[in-house]
């Protein structure tokens, strides 16, 4: 235990019973590596992509509608073929891989931040700034987070000029999504909060006048921490497919700067030419991904803490 | 009894002030309303005078009770992309909505009730983990991807369902349906089926449970033990204690499937509720966005209320738990 150094650490960790869990479930394996593959894919997608999809010298409108190479007609430059606009489809999904994610982990983070840090407010102050907490949590809950998250995007592109709402289109996305899924952190981080103002630890610190703020920041949060991280990796599965449906909707990514969700909206439009690929990959890259991040939360919720389900 | 009664109804009334109030909020505050009612180069007096005849200038508590007021007689003014009464708007799209999720309602059911008993009975045969795996799937895919497959399939390769629109329908006094005509039931099929996929399978895998619950129960092993055929057991004993959860579960996952319909309409170009308020949204047409979100909140704490007074009829164990089950997430 009192090993630190980097080597003990990793072999203190292969042998946990997280680490153990981990190996025993196949399923959790095959999901992680998809997901490292992926998330590889998305952080050097500049670097891996064969074409550039923003580069519209680059494109040859002869190449439009290309199916993927191995069908007849394909073109070995463009392993999945191209879109109508000549566009690499391989290309313009690793892109869109990257924004997806880059939305999605910023939003749980954004929800991350401000659940736990209502829930600490909640659970510690208590009075009236809880219960003001507890009831929007409560109202918020009794909605389904996509529409919450489609009226809190309405109201932000209501609130900014016409002409920047593209530019602005990531931030948008990430305050609605973020601004609908923090009351589960809050509710989970408040239920042991109140928990841990109890402890001897806290009664200590305040009999030695420490003050309210340090308390919940230095004393209690790193632990009721550990909920947290569980809740994240669930959140994430839910945060990607919501940006996902907000961009399939039309209210998210511009199609200048596509996410996962915008290729799709934009390739069904051609479902009928008969360009599936153009749909069909986006499509099942997304479901990969949010599957993947799915069975991870699922069984990192069960490793850690039973009695989160 | 009655003071659970008037409590639920007391919280579901400041629910619905308080949904008024972020309505109202957007209404008033999200762009200045004068804007939206003059023309671009009216004067600052035309402008001052607009604001007093229409009594923008009064404190705020009034206009929102003004706003409350209106709201309750279904009035929510003009939509501003439309140049049409919000509430003319909505009743025109609330019959497509409206069937389209009841056909999905029953659909879950019809389909969700038998294939969780099937599943339950016989959970080592080769179809039960074919289901399994087929809805964990269900699950996973996004369902606007569920969607876009179903018209590939159906639509495109096939050639057998259309793959947008409502198909005929037949006008009774204001409420149009598609129920009537051959196109109109055809079209409804792929939309309520993308629909109800995600509560299918909810209620498949709550079905399957319970049942399996039950069936170990002491009172199946008497009903054995006295030499009940295995259909009445099943059917008539097992069944029964199966089905009151599964009661609330449907309750609640109605206002879900509201919502999602939003997808739905979206994908097969539904002209529902759900296709206004996404192009409300797209072009901040706010008395739009406000009077949906007022109405499906309606809906919604209609249904929750009723669920939660049922859910005490049926089970009296519950009574002492005011805390309730919530909607699914996104």
């Amino acid at each position: 235990m009192s090993d630190t150094s980097f080597t003990g650490r990793l072999r203190s960790f292969a042998d946990s019973d997280l680490f153990y869990s981990f190996r025993r479930s196949k399923t959790t394996v095959i999901a992680s590596i998809a997901l490292a593959l992926l998330v590889f894919f998305a952080i050097f997608a500049p670097l891996i992509s064969p074409h550039d999809p923003f580069d519209i010298a680059g494109l040859n409108l002869l190449d439009s509608e290309l199916p993927p190479s191995w069908l007849e007609g394909g073109n070995p430059a463009y392993l999945l073929g191209t879109d109508t606009q000549a566009r690499d489809v391989l290309s313009s999904l690793l892109y869109g891989l990257r924004i997806s994610l880059l939305v999605g982990f910023a939003s749980v983070i954004l929800a991350a931040v401000v659940g736990v840090f209502l829930g600490l407010v909640g659970g510690f102050v208590g009075g009236i700034a809880d219960a003001i907490i507890m009831r929007i949590a409560d109202v918020l809950l009794s909605f389904p987070a996509i529409l919450v998250a489609l009226l809190i995007n309405g109201v932000m592109r209501g609130i900014l000029p016409a002409n920047q709402q593209d530019g602005a289109a990531i931030v948008v996305l990430v305050l609605s999504i973020g601004l609908t899924n923090w009351v589960q952190y809050a509710r989970t981080v408040r239920g042991s909060t109140l928990v841990e103002r109890q402890r001897e630890y806290v009664q200590a610190a305040r009999t030695i006048g420490v003050g309210p703020l340090r308390i919940m920041l230095t004393h209690i949060l790193p632990n009721v921490l550990g909920p947290v991280l569980v809740l994240a990796t669930i959140n994430l599965g839910m945060a990607v497919l919501t940006e996902a449906t907000l961009s399939f909707l039309g209210v998210g990514m511009p199609a200048t700067q596509p996410s996962l969700g915008t290729l799709i909206r934009v390739g069904n439009e051609y479902l009928f030419s008969g360009i599936w690929w153009v749909v069909i990959f986006p499509s099942a890259t997304l479901a990969v991904l949010v599957l993947a991040v799915n069975l991870i939360g699922d069984w990192l919720r069960d490793a850690l803490n039973p009695k989160l389900r | 009894m009655f003071v659970f009664l008037v409590r639920r109804l007391f919280q579901a009334v400041m629910v619905m002030l308080a949904v008024a109030f972020i309505a109202f909020l957007m209404f008033r505050y999200l762009g200045d309303p004068v804007n939206n009612i003059v023309s671009q180069d009216a004067t600052q007096e035309q402008r001052e005078e607009v604001r007093q005849r229409r009594h923008l200038d009064d404190p705020m508590i009034i206009q929102y009770g003004r706003f409350v007021a209106n709201a309750a007689k279904g009035d929510f003014g003009m939509s501003y992309r439309n140049s049409r009464p919000v509430s003319a708007l909505l009743a025109e799209r609330l019959p497509a909505t409206a069937e389209l999720v009841l056909v999905a309602a029953l659909l879950s059911l019809v389909l969700g009730i038998p294939l969780g008993i099937y599943t339950a009975l016989k959970p080592r045969g080769v179809l039960s983990q074919g289901l399994q795996i087929l809805s964990l799937i269900g699950i996973s895919l996004p369902t606007f991807v569920t969607g876009i497959l179903l018209i590939l399939i159906f639509s495109v390769w096939l050639g057998w369902l259309p793959s947008f629109g409502r198909g005929e329908v037949i006008d009774i006094g204001w409420w149009s349906t598609g129920f009537l005509t051959l196109s109109g039931l055809k079209a409804l099929i792929l939309p309520s089926f993308m629909l109800c996929l995600f509560q299918l399978t909810l209620i498949m895998r709550l079905v399957r449970a319970e049942m399996m619950e039950v069936l170990r129960a002491d009172y199946i092993k008497f009903a054995k033990a006295r030499g009940l055929r295995n259909r009445t057991i099943h059917f008539r004993h097992a069944l029964k204690n199966t089905l009151i959860p599964v009661v609330t579960i449907f309750g609640l996952q109605l206002g879900g499937l509201i919502a999602f319909a939003i997808i739905t309409e979206t994908v097969f170009q539904w002209p529902g509720m759900g296709a206004l308020f996404i192009q409300a949204v797209n072009f901040t047409d706010v008395p739009v966005m406000a009077a949906y979100l007022v109405m499906v909140s309606l809906i919604f704490v209609i249904i929750n209320t009723s669920v939660d007074l049922l859910y005490n009829v049926i089970d009296p164990r519950l009574r002492a738990d005011p805390t309730r089950a919530s909607g699914r997430g996104a």
